[in-house]
């Protein structure tokens, strides 16, 4: 195994966690559902559908920030020292999630159930939002410079610098934002598909969700293919690193277009994931009877988000350019761990099958038998 | 103060505050997890109504301390990139694999198997459901065994190599990181306290039922189990604590000597058991350190090397270079203002290593190489000013080290009585002295707890990696006023979520004792 083999097998397996990210954010998709459902039962059903499975979003956005640490500390020092208030803003969302679910609904909660649920709103929006301002990034940039002899100024020891305003600029920056609001759309979309196929609730519910995916859905689907037509006409950065470890960086116009055209099974992979996507959603809204369309769209979810970090990463391509410096950007050659370290984790990463197995086998056994108010009223709910 | 030295202690204050608040919920998870699994075996063997009940009320308090030990658990990750982002690259090549690792297989299994066991009492099989409910704490303690692997590696950090040319430190022992008696002892000695914690809220809930003459024999049941996990995890404590010290007095000495206020050292030397230190104290000068003390002769050259007639350095001895050998003889050592010449000497070495690298020049590269390695063990000290820059915090370090060890003695004592009211004079429960005992031991364990942990991180300061990068130069480059922004908002949310979390506890503290046992 050498480096180079190593370093793609590692971004291969970032962009994996990434992708079951942005399918599993779904459950931040049906908070953002609670406002606009205004009965109990519809509430509470929301709530428990998603909250047995919200552990396993959280769970993934930590061995996502965990696996691309280990992977590539360049970019973990680099984005999130820099881009302070992205990270922070994502990771308060998450915080006030985290008890929320457990708390809602318990006496003595101090808050009141109101109060959580707003918590559960806010990390629906503000999370699906703000992680695709910082997806986004791996295309438009941002303003940062790395200069590693700075480890020796005493002064002034930061390899990383940012721009003032430390990562608000991203967020307001309205091209990241475009992704920001398809992934907001994509999750609520795929909550009501997930919902239709693990709830076993009644038919006006139901036919509820499917409306709702069909508007939801119609709203991602104008988002995304505005951010596509970004992407595939935007200049993009192929950075190849000399033996003194310099980077030469050449602007190449339609840099993802063409790398979706070299990287013929990048570019395959976002066909089958936008018809996949459109399929799920589409045969859900227009068949009654149809309660899979939650595994169509999501296998389609995985297969554009992975797309979308190939083309960010591989080919020579700069995945985190510098508008400041280019030669400062971050490629997967120059800003990985060790091919030591990347060995060490490629074999702990052999183990992935199995948790997945386990996680599928829990995941089966769990919603083998349909969520409905009745268990609610007997069994341990939110 | 200028910026820089504001954004290094706000960002020191951001970390100590997130890991205090989300060490207060994790070793309750710790070892309440196993409490639950040991009585959920119990009703799986008997299938008894009663312990099932019992199983569900102590899985709903975990579960109510659960959530809460996420939602501060997430943040503590995430900082190393946010507020110390230049550790993050300087030894992320390192440090990176165990945060990795413990969410790959370790948070997975605990975030998976949580759900079963909350949900999944009549969707999955009896056996798999207890399965979960094991696998749950397994889980929370894998997931702390790779934590502490990080936190040992800063603090002794081995199986690595500084490459001049990335200017960071890169892997090359996986086995000496995972496995360094550091992290072993760390990992043990962080573990087994959570038992020892989750004992004490056992048994003084269970007390309380007592006090309150509610659910007698759910209670004396409940103060068995949480009596025996308590004892043994204190004994453990115990036990793992001396060979933590005996690392400690390896590897940290100058740690060590804080802990003990100890700035002049003997062969022979004493363990202050109880003192007052003299607050304006200082390095090299002659006054007394302590206002009033007792001692124990022999003690700390015992806890330090198994040997009462060893030299244990004090903080004097340490910034001098001096040690002592049994028969009085002075052997010298690095003094630490050699230390700070070494350590420039690196820097300077790392800094024509660039300029050769930039001038394409491959034998003045090699040269270089050659002086960063001979000087590169003490590279950190290349940035300190002073010597004093090098000595930890003594008034902070000594009082959470023997409030640590003070209150831990109590809690040996209080199982002891646990144990032998529970099996001997239970009627000792009936009365309102042990309850009271009881309720008066839950701050103390919280305290003792969290002491320790002071103890090990304020004493190993300035160091971020010991040795190898101090704090200040470990930080991001971000302005003073958003790391106090984000220091009062988590402080404001974590102490809003721990008011709630102790709320709903007690009612449903409340609420269990009042429940109708089988």
């Amino acid at each position: 195994m050498t480096l180079e083999y190593l370093q793609n097998y590692w971004w291969l397996l970032v962009s994996v966690l990434g992708s079951a990210l942005v399918f599993l954010l779904f459950v931040q998709g049906g908070q953002t559902m609670l406002l606009g459902t205004r009965s109990d039962e519809d509430r509470s059903l929301i709530i428990n559908a998603m909250g047995r499975k919200w552990e396993l979003t959280f769970t993934t956005l930590v061995v996502f920030g965990g696996a691309f640490f280990a992977s590539f500390p360049l970019f973990y020092s680099t984005s999130f020292g820099g881009a302070y208030w992205l990270w922070m803003l994502i990771l308060l969302s998450f915080v006030i999630q985290a008890v929320s679910y457990e708390y809602r609904r318990k006496p003595g909660n101090v808050l009141g159930t109101g109060t959580y649920d707003l918590f559960l709103f806010i990390n629906g929006c503000v999370g699906c939002i703000l992680l695709g301002v910082a997806v986004s990034m791996f295309f438009f940039g941002a303003d940062f410079t790395v200069v590693k002899s700075n480890v020796l100024d005493s002064a002034s020891p930061v390899i990383s610098q940012w721009g003032p305003t430390h990562g608000f600029e991203a967020i307001f920056n309205w091209k990241n934002l475009i992704l920001g609001v398809a992934v907001l759309f994509l999750a609520r979309t795929q909550a009501c598909l997930y919902m239709i196929n693990c709830l076993g609730s009644d038919p006006k519910f139901t036919a509820s969700l499917r409306q709702r995916a069909l508007i939801n859905g119609g709203i991602f689907v104008v988002f995304v293919l505005w951010f596509l037509a970004m992407l595939l006409t935007a200049v993009g950065y192929t950075a190849v690193s000399n033996a003194y470890g310099e980077l030469e960086v050449t602007l190449t116009p339609y840099k993802y277009f063409h790398n979706y055209v070299n990287l013929w099974w990048a570019g395959l992979a976002l066909l089958i994931g936008v018809v996949a996507v459109l399929y799920g959603i589409g045969r859900t809204v227009f068949d009654k009877g149809f309660r899979s369309g939650i595994w169509y769209s999501g296998i389609g979810t995985a297969l554009v988000v992975m797309s979308l970090f190939w083309v960010a990463g591989y080919g020579d391509t700069a995945y985190y350019p510098s508008l400041a410096d280019p030669a400062s950007s971050l490629t997967i050659r120059n800003s990985s761990s060790s091919e030591f370290t990347l060995k060490v984790m490629s074999f702990v990463s052999i183990l992935v099958p199995f948790v997945l197995a386990y996680i599928a086998y829990a995941w089966y056994s769990m919603d083998r038998k349909k969520l409905t108010p009745k268990e609610l009223e007997t069994d341990h709910h939110y | 103060m200028n910026d820089l030295m504001t954004v290094v202690d706000w960002s020191r204050w951001q970390f100590a505050l997130t890991a205090i608040y989300h060490w207060l919920f994790v070793p309750l998870t710790l070892g309440l997890g196993v409490i639950v699994a040991i009585m959920e075996s119990i009703y799986f063997k008997t299938q008894s109504q009663r312990w099932l009940q019992i199983t569900k009320f102590w899985m709903l308090l975990f579960g109510i301390n659960f959530a809460i030990g996420v939602a501060t658990g997430i943040i503590l990750e995430f900082e190393f990139g946010t507020n110390w982002s230049n550790y993050s690259w300087f030894v992320g090549d390192i440090f990176g694999a165990p945060l990795a690792i413990e969410g790959l297989l370790a948070f997975f299994m605990e975030a998976t198997f949580i759900a079963v066991m909350f949900f999944g009492w009549k969707k999955v099989s009896p056996g798999f459901h207890l399965a979960s409910t094991w696998l749950t704490a397994i889980g929370a303690t894998l997931s702390a065994f790779w934590i502490l692997v990080a936190n040992a590696w800063m603090q002794y950090p081995v199986g690595m190599e500084f490459d001049p040319a990335q200017m960071r430190n890169v892997m090359d022992n996986f086995w000496a990181v995972a496995f360094s008696p550091v992290a072993l002892n760390k990992f043990f000695h962080a573990v087994l306290s959570g038992w020892c914690l989750s004992g004490v809220f056992v048994v003084a809930v269970s007390c309380w039922f007592m006090f309150k003459k509610r659910n007698r024999e759910m209670a004396l049941d409940s103060i068995k189990i949480g009596g025996w996990v308590g004892a043994a995890g204190i004994l453990l404590t115990f036990a793992t604590g001396h060979s933590s010290a005996v690392d400690v007095a390896r590897t940290q000495p100058m740690k060590l000597a804080a802990m003990e206020g100890l700035y002049r050292g003997e062969v022979g030397q004493e363990l202050v058991a109880v003192g007052v230190l003299n607050p304006d104290k200082k390095p090299g000068d002659s006054q007394d350190v302590y206002k009033a003390k007792i001692a124990l002769p022999y003690g700390l050259s015992i806890l330090a090397n198994n040997d009462p007639n060893t030299f244990v350095p004090g903080i004097d001895d340490l910034i001098e270079g001096i040690e002592l050998t049994p028969q009085g003889d002075t052997v010298r050592t690095v003094s630490y203002a050699e230390r700070i010449e070494i350590g420039k000497a690196a820097h300077a070495a790392l800094r024509d290593y660039d300029a050769a690298r930039a001038a394409h020049d491959d034998q003045a590269m090699k040269d270089a190489e050659k002086r960063i390695r001979e000087y590169y063990p003490y590279f950190g000290y290349g940035y300190l000013d002073s010597v004093e820059e090098a000595v930890p915090p003594v008034g902070m370090t000594f009082y959470s080290f023997h409030i640590m060890v003070i209150f831990g003695g109590w809690l040996l004592c209080f199982f002891a009585l646990v144990l032998l009211a529970a099996y001997w004079k239970p009627r000792w429960y009936d009365s309102q002295w042990l309850p009271i005992l009881a309720f008066l031991t839950v701050p103390i364990v919280w305290v003792c707890s969290e002491a320790g942990w002071i103890t090990a991180e304020v004493g190993r300061q300035p160091w971020i990696i010991q040795d190898i990068m101090p704090n200040k130069a470990a930080i991001s480059a971000i302005s003073a006023s958003s790391v106090i922004t984000t220091f009062w908002l988590f402080a404001i949310v974590f102490t809003i979520f721990l008011i709630a979390e102790m709320s709903i506890m007690w009612r449903q503290i409340v609420k269990g004792s009042k429940m109708k046992i089988s």
